[in-house]
């Protein structure tokens, strides 16, 4: 754990991002939501309604929150056209600014409430408009319950803002989905470790001015939001450093075999003088657009995830045609460019022991269809929902005893100690070689092809240098380097590696 | 028989003596079912100190309210100087009407002076330290109160800055609502004559709400009792003791005589 403090000074970009969004969105939310208040203090429907529609933005979790701006944005793209960002910093900054307005809004609203009546009175009194009365009187007095909603809201939304690395945003989570994935504690650690001290410290500073409000101390006041103005400032300096020219953006889905990948296209990119910026984390379904759209540069997608979620198909034409049908229609209907198929598959198979599979001379699907109806068969949650499922049965006319479900890393567990006999695995998991496994033969080809595909997107389609520095992997990845590869990071002992060293080590292996 | 010819003789003096700065022309002030005043006529001569007595509910408020309007009455309207207070600008109308309560409600974010300067402020004129030290010196309180802020006063210090706020614009009408009713009975007596005595130095015309017959005997020249939303008695405090001014109006006034009547009693017995 020792390499937190290694980790650390290395999250000043994701700091910088991270102050800078979380900034963005209390300072949007407090336009939005003091005016509000305000109004809601004239009229008792205007309040009501404000802060029911607050509270209801409350019980949408913020995951769900942010993801839901991706399809928002990209129908609101028909209105504003092509040139509306549907990812990164316009959706994560609605979101969190949606989610920052309740307890600003309820704080402000509370605090018109609860002012004393005979000073509103004396206001009057004294010949006050009602805009005076709101600044010299209103507005002071209500100052430090405002301030302390707005601390609430700050807490909040720089804990939440760390979600908005999943609709590839950069932030503190970066560390955290990284390391959640690639079960890199340290890293988690780190990011954790970070955004925390930053909730604090936003904390501690609002809590001056809160207090300086209260107590009518204007040095408190004052210092506490120069303190906030430079930190903000800083951070703005700090992005804005360092990313004159845009860089190419590779995208790292929620799992090892995207982290270890992103980090092989990106050295090799760097090797050839390009600038790379990593975009990990992403959720699988935001991907594909996200490349599309330009919003990520380069991406590593699998055939059969492209063939069933956008190009609709559940046929299966064989792998060869499936792969030129994608790099058809990818061209066409998006352009994107499929540079090609980096060698191996991460398909869906089914696996059984080693001993066991010989013990019941097991080699193929065909074979397994006479023993079925004595095994049970394990899955991850959503197999036996799935086409892949449907088709393999339907195929060879499997009947198993039993079906049961597992999380990813039990099924293997299971298939160890008897639980299950056999097992949907993915042909490209560590486990596979590390347990000794074999995969089952699928002499019908039922199941779909998921090659690993490498994608580009429109912006650097027609890039020659980016071209001939990734050409190379296409290939030269085969289905044993990559296990190997997913292995290393995978697994919890000391010869654990992080993703970045095991792209090395995966790039020693195919000699690149 | 006896209080129609006190009012015969009040408005006569009212009508000769001065113009009057203030006239209420059939106002009558109703908040959803309730009727709070019932129709009001009366005119309130430049110079006089008015008091305006009756028991709580009686609408004694809301009428003094409808001056600055504070409170808009349904019907009927009311002369300030000749002019209908409906159509003066609020901000500049208050300027001219000094306004007392109860709450005093000093804004607790300002200091002292800045209190008392915060009617000049609002029509962007700045008060001078000098012009704050007299205002303060003014209701008896040490010009380097200026600097405090309102939690560090007592009571009877805030509502002497509550005063000198409301005289702080150089009104010609000062109004007051129950100015003296939260305070200790020491206080309300030495503050109650100070107003009167500002009110005669500074040639103020002073309306008082009260509920108390004895600070309305004892301050006031001319004694307005109201029950009911109506205006029942309007005598001078001699002829409330010589016995005018109706059943209602005597009501009110047996209570400090007798209070009065025992205590010499208890004196003379000693």
């Amino acid at each position: 754990m020792g390499d937190i403090w290694e980790i650390l000074p290395g999250l000043g970009d994701k700091l910088a991002a991270h102050v800078v969004l979380s900034a963005s969105a209390i300072g949007l939310a407090m336009l939005i939501a003091l005016p509000m208040a305000v109004w809601a203090g004239r009229s008792a429907i205007v309040s009501r309604l404000a802060l029911s529609l607050a509270s209801l933005v409350q019980t949408i979790p913020a995951l769900a929150l942010l993801a839901l701006f991706f399809p928002l944005l990209l129908s609101l793209r028909t209105v504003f056209g092509e040139g509306l960002p549907t990812l990164g910093f316009l959706p994560a900054l609605m979101a969190l600014t949606l989610y920052a307005l309740l307890p600003i809004l309820r704080n402000a609203v509370t605090a018109q409430a609860n002012l004393d009546p005979e000073i509103l009175e004396a206001a009057d009194g004294v010949g006050m408009t009602k805009w005076q009365k709101l600044t010299l009187v209103e507005a002071p007095l209500s100052a430090p319950f405002i301030m302390a909603g707005i601390r609430t809201a700050s807490v909040w939304t720089i804990g939440a803002a760390t979600l908005a690395t999943t609709i590839g945003q950069p932030s503190l989570g970066d560390p955290i989905f990284a390391g959640l994935q690639t079960q890199n504690w340290a890293l988690v650690l780190a990011g954790c470790l970070a955004s925390a001290a930053l909730a604090l410290a936003a904390d501690n500073l609002l809590w001056v001015i809160e207090v300086g409000l209260a107590k009518r101390s204007r040095w408190m006041t004052f210092g506490g939001m120069t303190v906030v103005a430079l930190g903000i400032c800083a951070a703005l300096w700090a992005q804005s450093t360092g990313s004159d020219e845009r860089r190419i953006v590779i995208a790292a889905k929620q799992f090892s075999e995207q982290y270890i990948l992103a980090q092989l296209i990106g050295s090799r990119l760097e090797a050839a003088g390009y600038a790379v910026e990593y975009r990990d984390g992403l959720g699988s379904a935001v991907v594909h657009s996200a490349v599309a759209s330009s919003s990520i540069d380069i991406a590593v997608d699998y055939t059969g995830t492209i063939w069933s979620n956008y190009l609709k198909r559940s046929d299966n034409p064989g792998r060869e045609a499936m792969y030129q049908t994608i790099a058809d229609w990818e061209q066409r209907e998006n352009g994107v460019k499929v540079l090609g198929r980096l060698g191996f598959e991460n398909a869906y198979a089914f696996a059984m022991r080693g001993d066991r599979a010989r013990a019941l001379g097991v080699a193929s699907l065909t074979d397994l269809v006479g023993q079925a109806p004595q095994l049970t068969v394990g899955g991850d949650p959503e197999f036996f929902e799935r086409p892949e499922w449907v088709a393999v049965r339907d195929a060879y006319g499997l009947r198993f005893a039993k079906s049961r479900n597992f999380a990813p890393t039990f099924m293997y567990n299971a298939l160890q100690s008897g639980e299950a006999d056999v097992i949907s695995a993915y042909t490209s998991d560590g486990r596979i070689a590390a347990d000794k496994l074999v995969v089952l033969a699928d002499p019908k080809g039922a199941l779909p092809s998921y090659d690993a595909i490498l994608l580009l997107s429109p912006r650097i389609a027609d890039d020659a240098g980016v071209a001939k520095a990734l050409e190379p992997l296409i290939g030269a990845i085969s289905v044993e380097a990559m296990r190997e590869a997913n292995l290393a990071v995978d697994r919890e002992d000391e010869k654990k590696l992080t993703p970045k060293q095991a792209a090395t080590e995966l790039a020693k292996k195919v000699e690149l | 028989m006896g209080w129609h010819i006190g009012k015969f003789i009040a408005n006569v003096r009212a009508m000769t003596t001065a113009p009057p700065l203030l006239h209420f022309d059939g106002v009558i002030c109703r908040f959803g079912d309730v009727t709070a005043v019932g129709g009001v006529d009366c005119s309130i001569a430049a110079g006089s100190f008015v008091a305006l007595v009756g028991s709580s509910g009686s609408g004694k408020s809301t009428l003094l309210k409808t001056v600055n309007t504070l409170v808009e009455p349904t019907e009927g309207r009311v002369l300030f100087a000749s002019e209908d207070v409906s159509t003066l600008k609020p901000a500049r109308l208050r300027r001219r009407v000094g306004y007392v309560f109860q709450g005093i409600g000093l804004f607790p974010h300002f200091s002292v002076a800045e209190n008392i300067a915060i009617g000049p402020r609002l029509t962007g004129e700045k008060l001078a330290p000098e012009r704050i030290a007299e205002l303060l010196a003014l209701v008896e309180l040490d010009p380097a109160m200026a600097t405090r802020m309102p939690d560090e006063l007592s009571g009877g210090q805030r509502q002497r800055v509550g005063v000198a706020r409301a005289l702080a614009g150089e009104p010609e009408l000062l109004i007051m609502d129950e100015p003296f009713g939260a305070l200790d009975p020491i206080t309300r007596a030495a503050l109650g004559h100070k107003v009167r005595e500002l009110h005669v130095t500074l040639g103020l015309t002073t309306v008082m709400v009260t509920h108390d017959m004895a600070e309305a005997l004892l301050l006031a020249d001319r004694v307005l009792v109201m029950g009911k939303g109506l205006l029942v008695a309007d005598a001078t405090p001699r002829e409330l003791l010589a016995g005018a001014g109706g059943a209602e109006a005597q009501a009110l006034v047996a209570v400090p005589r007798e209070q009065a009547e025992r205590l010499a009693a208890m004196e003379g017995l000693r």
